[in-house]
């Protein structure tokens, strides 16, 4: 092979191999997107139904349920407008409580409940996530007066 | 007093920046030599008032002064004295003036560590810096002055956040930011090389140094943060690809490109506009880490402080620096050609592949973290990127990377034959692949194939680091400090992969409930939950539980995890009870009650994650060593100077 050629060789096996990365990236970027969904959506039947996307709203008071000595948790998140249940078995963050604003990623089951597998809330109690304040504040609605919003 | 003491001091540090950059960079251009004394007095002027500054704050947090709202919103009366220290940094103002304190001990550092460097490139350094630090300055006086005074004072401050009531997270910040911070000493160098319009294989050899002590800081601040997230948050986890640990691990992906891309330029007076390149990318990937943390522009645990006006000035000050130093490149980077070649099979280019393989995990990284911000600005669809994608992508270039690492420091400069080396690497090799399958099949079980993968890489990269100094020291060759330490950070890179590999194949979680009196098995170790109190601590209660672990009837460990309500701020927090040993962690973390005394508890069994950090502190040890090299330290005279750079044009 004369210089040239196998700099050629060279140059195509690295575009070669750019372009394969590339395309795997893609591919996995797309596999992993998560897409946030507030409860109004997901009750118009928005979210998809056999993918893991994330959804977020305020656990109301009275809401939280758990049988003695079962790991298996329910409640509700609400954006004021309409509302989703969820189920998580596991161990919930330290910040979870009801009046919090909180997110939950997981999938909806069959029976309409959404099944967690992961639920966030965040370690500040003045902090509510940006997903779950924008849809809040797309409902037009104002949570009542007394209720546990943050100041934020 | 101390406060409007703290505050003036600020001011006048500022005021003593913008000298330091005028009289630096145009007492160089215009070649005055009275200027640039000038400017090295405005260095040391700075550093003084900036200190003074940063003991004012310090004392103030000491004294507890509640009128200052800074320390209101970041301390309380019950906050042990140690806390109320780091409590300095504990938030966004603070932070910011330790990163102003770190700015300006890198340049006293420049100032003072530059004898054997010519007076203008040393001036031009330090004004570059001071651009840097006055830009910094006016951000800390406009947006975020901790010295602000709260009129009436408040009765009793808010409490530092208890998650940074931690020792390792006192010390986290400021090891990140030296590492942050320093790289602008490259990013400086290779501004004032450009405007000088001269780059030699001397400028690499001052440079190396200042970026490896950066790099090494970097590499002690990630690891502290990743360790503290570890027994922390409560979670075991070691690294979350949270959008604030990217912004971490971006700059330090780079910088590490930067450190073997500036050997290449000091050996061999090669790829120098991509070493320039590598300098102002790293520091603007710092820059882009404070802003994505402090703009509040990602959701995230660490964006505690968010407010868009200092997200804006941060971004238009990382504009300004990105903006000027790419168009200074754009401008003066066909001054920088090489002329001298290599052969495909050369150490050059094994390195060439790290840059690339490295600026590639950087790109991914940069996609994951910064699409949803992207996505969200322009109104789109509200999305975030799962760690399975990090997770995938990252390894990606990595895999092949490590791989090349044998070979490549076995790899001759300009033409590698391996004549010499093929036997031994095969040997190694061979021996690394067989204790791969010894540790996964025999040790663990079997896993997958990707665990044999890492561990035959780690293995391979462990005995190679340790036979090439070896062989050079059996073959009569020197042994500088640069290659001993070339050598211990890559031990300590095969350290962390195997760390990483092993406890991502074989760790064990389970959370499950647990009353006083129940055993439950996990891990092949049998878990008694004894007791349950309510303890208290300066400035919080805690419901602590006594955990007994046994193996076969044999006591193993007993850990007494915590879940802790902090008095003044209310939050729970989870204080994991950890034994740890050398080959493996049991963790036990607290969740929730349950109701009838029985509590969730998360059980986990961690092989090999200490090896994690080690991993990283021995990467660190490796660079301390490297700079240690006599030729750092050697004054370099004209003559030798000039035949330096004449050999590397030749060779």
């Amino acid at each position: 092979m004369t210089p040239r050629r196998r700099r050629m060789t060279l140059v195509a096996l690295i575009v070669l191999g750019v372009g394969a990365a590339t395309a795997f990236a893609l591919t996995a970027f797309q596999d992993n997107l998560l897409y946030f969904y507030s409860p109004s959506d997901v009750s118009a039947g928005k979210a998809p139904a056999d993918r893991v996307f994330r959804v977020g709203g305020m656990v109301p008071e009275g809401t939280f349920k758990r049988e003695p000595g079962s790991l298996e948790a329910h409640f509700v998140l609400t954006d004021y407008a309409h509302n989703v249940k969820v189920s998580y078995t596991g161990v919930l963050p330290d910040l979870f409580r009801e009046g919090q604003g909180v997110i939950a990623r997981g999938r909806m089951g069959a029976d309409g409940v959404f099944i967690a597998e992961e639920v966030l809330a965040k370690h500040d109690e003045n902090y509510m996530p940006p997903e779950v304040a924008d849809s809040l504040k797309k409902q037009h609605q104002k949570p009542p007066a007394d209720g546990p919003l943050p100041t934020t | 007093m101390a406060a409007e003491l703290g505050h003036f001091a600020l001011i006048l540090a500022f005021c003593l920046a913008l000298p330091q950059a005028f009289f630096g960079l145009m007492g160089a251009h215009w070649r005055r030599p009275h200027w640039i004394a000038l400017a090295n007095r405005a260095v040391a002027g700075q550093w003084v008032f900036t200190l003074f500054s940063f003991a004012c704050l310090s004392y103030v947090f000491y004294q507890n002064d509640f009128s200052v709202l800074y320390v209101a919103q970041n301390s309380n009366s019950e906050l042990p004295t140690f806390y109320r220290f780091a409590a300095v940094w504990g938030a966004h103002e603070g932070s910011l003036l330790l990163w102003l304190l770190v700015q300006a001990t890198w340049a006293l550092g420049v100032a003072a560590f530059s004898g054997n460097m010519p007076q203008q490139m040393t001036s031009r350094v330090l004004g570059v810096l001071g651009l840097i630090s006055a830009g910094f300055a006016l951000f800390i006086l406009m947006t975020s002055n901790p010295f602000l005074r709260l009129w009436p004072a408040a009765p009793d401050g808010r409490d530092l956040n208890p998650l940074l009531q931690d020792p390792a997270l006192a010390i986290h910040p400021p090891m990140l930011y030296i590492g942050y911070v320093g790289f602008s000493v490259p990013f400086a160098f290779a501004v004032a090389a450009m405007l000088e319009g001269k780059l030699d294989s001397l400028w690499a050899r001052w440079v190396r140094p200042w970026a490896t002590v950066a790099w090494m800081f970097l590499t002690c601040g990630i690891a502290l943060g990743s360790w503290w997230a570890y027994y922390e948050l409560g979670w075991g986890g070691w690294w979350f690809w949270d959008p604030v640990e990217n912004a971490s691990f971006m700059p330090w992906l780079i910088g590490t490109a930067l450190i073997h891309s500036l050997a290449v330029t000091e050996k061999r007076g090669l790829f120098k506009s991509w070493t320039l390149l590598l300098s102002i990318t790293a520091f603007s990937l710092s820059l882009l880490g404070t802003f994505l943390v402090r703009s509040g522009v990602i959701e995230s645990v660490h964006a505690f402080a968010s407010d868009p006006g200092r997200g804006l000035f941060i971004l238009s000050f990382l504009g300004v620096c990105v903006g000027g130093a790419l168009g200074l490149y754009a401008w003066r980077a066909p001054l920088f050609r090489s002329n001298a070649g290599f052969a495909p099979v050369s150490r050059e280019s094994f390195l060439l592949f790290n840059n690339m393989l490295l600026v590639g995990a950087t790109v991914v990284i940069l996609l994951g973290t910064t699409y949803p911000m992207f996505m969200d600005a322009f109104g789109l669809d509200k999305v975030s990127v799962g760690p399975p994608y990090f997770e995938a992508m990252f390894l990606v270039p990595m895999l092949p990377m490590v791989f090349l690492l044998a070979p490549g420091m076995h790899a001759a400069w300009k033409k590698a034959s391996f004549e010499s080396t093929k036997k031994i690497l095969g040997v190694l090799l061979g021996v690394a692949v067989v204790l791969a399958l010894a540790v996964s099949a025999g040790v663990y079980g079997w896993n997958s194939v990707m665990t044999i993968v890492g561990l035959t890489a780690a293995f391979w990269v462990a005995g190679a680091a340790l036979v090439d100094p070896i062989s050079r020291w059996r073959n009569g060759h020197s042994l500088p400090a640069s290659i001993v330490g070339m050598s211990v950070a890559h031990f300590g890179l095969a350290l962390f992969i195997i760390g990483a590999t092993t406890v991502e194949s074989y760790k064990e979680e389970t959370d499950l409930s647990l009353k006083p009196g129940q055993t439950t098995e996990h891990a092949g170790f049998q878990f008694t939950m004894t007791k349950l109190e309510d303890v208290a601590g300066p400035n919080y209660q805690a419901v602590q539980s006594e955990v007994v672990i046994t193996r076969d009837g044999e006591q193993v460990a007993v850990v007494h995890p915590q879940k802790r309500v902090y008095r003044v701020q209310k939050n729970a927090m989870t204080e994991a009870g950890i034994d740890a040993h050398w080959n493996r962690d049991l963790f036990v973390a607290m969740g929730e009650p349950l109701g009838e005394d029985a509590w969730s508890l998360r059980l986990q069994y961690k092989p090999m994650v200490r090896f994690i950090w080690l991993g990283a502190a021995v990467m660190a040890l490796g660079g301390l060593i490297a700079i240690c090299d006599r030729r750092y330290r050697k004054r370099v005279t004209v003559d030798e100077g000039a035949a330096a750079a004449a050999g590397a044009k030749t060779a």
